[in-house]
């Protein structure tokens, strides 16, 4: 944490708008920004390994002689998957956050903050309803679709809006998110699910074991499809007219960028949960830090926010051992403040309007 | 609190007007509408009438409708309810319009500033670090009052260090500041009522987390009291309310203390809010509703016509409300939900046209 928590303050580090500009300073930041992160990341996974309701040291592991041993098998079967579900969840919303960004221009919109996450909710309470005791895929796939759906209209609605102010757009998408989820609460009261929406309103990897985190490898495909895109991405945060006359196909570029977002959202939402600030937080914190080029930000991001969500669930697994708080509730406090500092410091410096 | 700075401006600007008995024509409202004055009034007349009949209608329908088991078990339960609502509505009508006032504008309500969620806090963290005994032995007067010290702290921290450091274009940045306090605050009773031992954490949500549907009764003596103490100070001060109004600069020159006003004001609305998340729960956007249609429907920012109107939108969408959702559509505890969807679609317009009010240079 203390690698991204250090940026708000560096006073040469900030981008005036998503541009593909870097100074030398950026540059210089980068690969110890990166290598900073990435030690975290190390630190955390290690630490996610040998931290939970099971007692299990690294020499629990070594002593090991076959993979039936209960050691073993509490990594194969319950820390593993964890970990791994924890690392794609986080680099991934990291990510999809950081498109969200460049797709709206505008710093403070994520699948969070544009109701994407919310829409998938309600997909997921649809398909629950009417279609029964389907698979889990076909779950996943419903709520991509309004995910989809949702974040199109919300693009929709701010093009066709003159919005003076940028900050105004997170917040009609925070009230967009609001009302949707109430009507989704509403259902939820009506059909007697308030307490299976509780799984996909509060991030917990609890129930994460062998055998119900694979879906998220899907994650995987769509951040590295961003990631061989990024220089469209970049090309159209600097707006549909530059883009158009640059030669990149903007109306595309969002296409592509909306269904990344709407597959990482929907999946997170299925398998995880919400993770509250994930895609608000980090993708800030790095171009702050690093600059707009998606090439060289999307990597960093991606390691931040695994770094990110890794810390948390380690923080809520440690807290009240043997217990564990919820890695979404943990994220909501944490990145919740580090939000209010990016905001503050960002307008404080003009930015942002 | 008597013959104070404050009051004084009232005072000697109420008297040379000497219209207040039959208070057909009041001064106050001729300044802004040289024209059909008189209509007007009548106008805003009709519309609190009106709305105070609907009012009327639905507290007497709350009690009347859908009665299955005797009268005499049915009216006491009902009515501790209905009192219970109507505190609150009063409450969160009064809170939101004075708010509005101090903060000099219309989209910021305590509740979207964080207020709720810190009291569901404040109660959270007081049985988490005394143990739910303590808590529910001690006298609820002196927890009322510890409640109510933290949230007016923190109404005046939030007040030095953010209100008053930005202008009025910076509201969006207050507001964007409040959605994430909220979210900030109850993720943090969420992960202290995790860390309770289990036994604390249901006795809290038992006896601490009311909602609309079910209305903590216990504390209706006490804070029907408070409630009506608190309008009291209100009333008293409706007109220098209104020149705080215009502006620190302009009450200023006036000759009103401004700060001292917003100080008081404040520690009205701290109390207000603790009295209706006490009873019911936090409810987002039913001040934020109250307030701004009282203000559309009478075409007026002079407090004598918005508190009392905000008051009756805010009582009418509570009782109404329950009374269409449990006894017309089955729906019960849902009101606060739709309240907040509601609230927040308009909300939403509100930005909306002020964005756009904005781009054309109509508004600063």
């Amino acid at each position: 944490m203390t690698t991204t928590a250090r940026a708000p303050r560096r006073p040469d580090t900030h981008a005036p708008a998503p541009a593909a500009r870097g100074s030398a300073g950026r540059r210089r930041a980068s690969p110890a920004a990166l290598a900073g992160a990435g030690a975290l990341v190390v630190v955390g996974a290690v630490a996610s390994m040998f931290v939970g309701a099971a007692d299990l040291t690294p020499a629990d592991l070594l002593a090991a002689r076959s993979l039936d041993d209960r050691a073993v098998q509490l990594v194969l079967v319950s820390r593993g998957p964890r970990l791994l579900a924890l690392l794609l969840a986080g680099s991934a919303m990291g990510v999809a956050g950081l498109l969200m960004m460049h797709l709206t221009r505008n710093r403070f919109v994520s699948p969070s903050t544009a109701g994407t996450v919310e829409w998938a909710q309600m997909g997921l309470l649809v398909a629950t309803i009417s279609l029964g005791s389907t698979s889990v895929v076909g779950k996943m796939l419903v709520a991509v679709v309004f995910a989809l759906l949702g974040t199109a209209l919300f693009l929709r609605l701010l093009r066709s809006l003159v919005l003076a102010d940028a900050l105004v757009v997170p917040l009609v998408g925070l009230m967009l998110g609001a009302v949707v989820s109430g009507v989704t609460t509403a259902v939820a009261y009506r059909a007697d699910l308030l307490q299976t929406l509780g799984q996909w309103t509060a991030g917990d990897l609890s129930g994460v074991i062998a055998g119900r985190y694979e879906l998220l490898w899907l994650v995987l495909a769509a951040t590295a499809l961003a990631w061989w895109h990024a220089d469209r991405f970049t090309v159209a945060g600097l707006g549909e007219d530059t883009a158009v006359s640059l030669g990149v196909d903007h109306g595309a570029v969002v296409r592509l960028g909306l269904v990344v977002v709407a597959v990482v959202s929907a999946v997170v939402v299925v398998v995880v949960g919400a993770i509250p600030f994930l895609g608000l937080v980090v993708p800030n914190l790095v171009t702050l830090l690093l600059g707009d080029d998606l090439r060289r930000a999307l990597p960093a991001t991606a390691v931040a926010g695994a770094a990110f969500v890794l810390a948390c669930d380690v923080v809520g697994r440690v807290m009240i051992h043997p217990y564990e708080i919820p890695v979404g509730t943990v994220a909501g406090v944490v990145g919740g403040v580090l939000f209010l500092a990016v905001l503050l410091h960002a307008r404080r410096r003009g930015l942002g309007s | 609190m008597s013959g104070d700075v404050v009051v004084r401006p009232a005072r000697t600007r109420a008297r040379p007007g000497a219209v207040r008995p039959g208070d057909t024509s009041p001064a106050p409202d001729r300044l802004g509408e040289p024209d059909g004055a008189g209509r007007e009034h009548a106008r805003r007349r009709r519309v609190v009438a009106l709305l105070g009949a609907l009012t009327l209608a639905s507290c007497v329908l709350l009690m009347v409708v859908d009665v299955q088991v005797a009268w005499s078990f049915v009216l006491p339960l009902r009515g501790l309810k209905l009192a219970a609502l109507v505190v609150v509505g009063v409450a969160v009508g009064t809170s939101t319009v004075l708010f509005q006032t101090v903060t000099a504008n219309r989209i910021l309500t305590p509740a979207i500033m964080g207020f709720d969620s810190l009291f569901v806090l404040v109660q959270t963290v007081a049985v988490a670090t005394l143990g739910s005994f303590a808590v529910l032995t001690a006298d609820p007067r002196l927890r009322f009052a510890v409640e109510v010290g933290v949230l007016l702290v923190f109404g005046l921290l939030l007040h030095a260090l953010v209100l008053r450091r930005t202008t009025s274009g910076d509201v969006v940045l207050l507001v964007l500041v409040g959605v994430v306090l909220g979210t900030l605050f109850s993720s943090l009773t969420l992960m202290v009522s995790r860390v309770l031992d289990p036994n604390d954490a249901l006795t809290l949500q038992d006896l601490l987390f009311a909602s609309v549907g079910t209305v903590d009764a216990q504390l209706l003596p006490l804070t029907a009291v408070v409630v009506a103490l608190c309008l009291l100070l209100v009333v008293r001060r409706l007109r220098v309310l209104d020149v705080v109004a215009l502006g620190r600069e302009t009450a200023i020159g006036l000759g009103v203390d401004h700060s001292r006003v917003v100080r008081r004001s404040l520690a009205v609305v701290a109390v207000l809010v603790a009295v209706s998340t006490a009873l019911v729960g936090p409810l987002t956007f039913l001040g934020l509703l109250a307030a701004n249609l009282a203000r559309e429907a009478l075409g007026t920012h002079l407090h004598r016509w918005t508190v009392p109107a905000a008051c009756l939108v805010a009582v009418l969408a509570l009782v109404g409300g329950q009374v269409l959702l449990e006894h017309v559509l089955g729906f019960g505890t849902a009101l606060a939900v739709v309240i907040d969807v509601v609230g927040g679609l308009y909300l939403l317009l509100l930005l909306l046209r002020q964005g756009r009010a904005t781009a054309k240079g109509l508004l600063p």
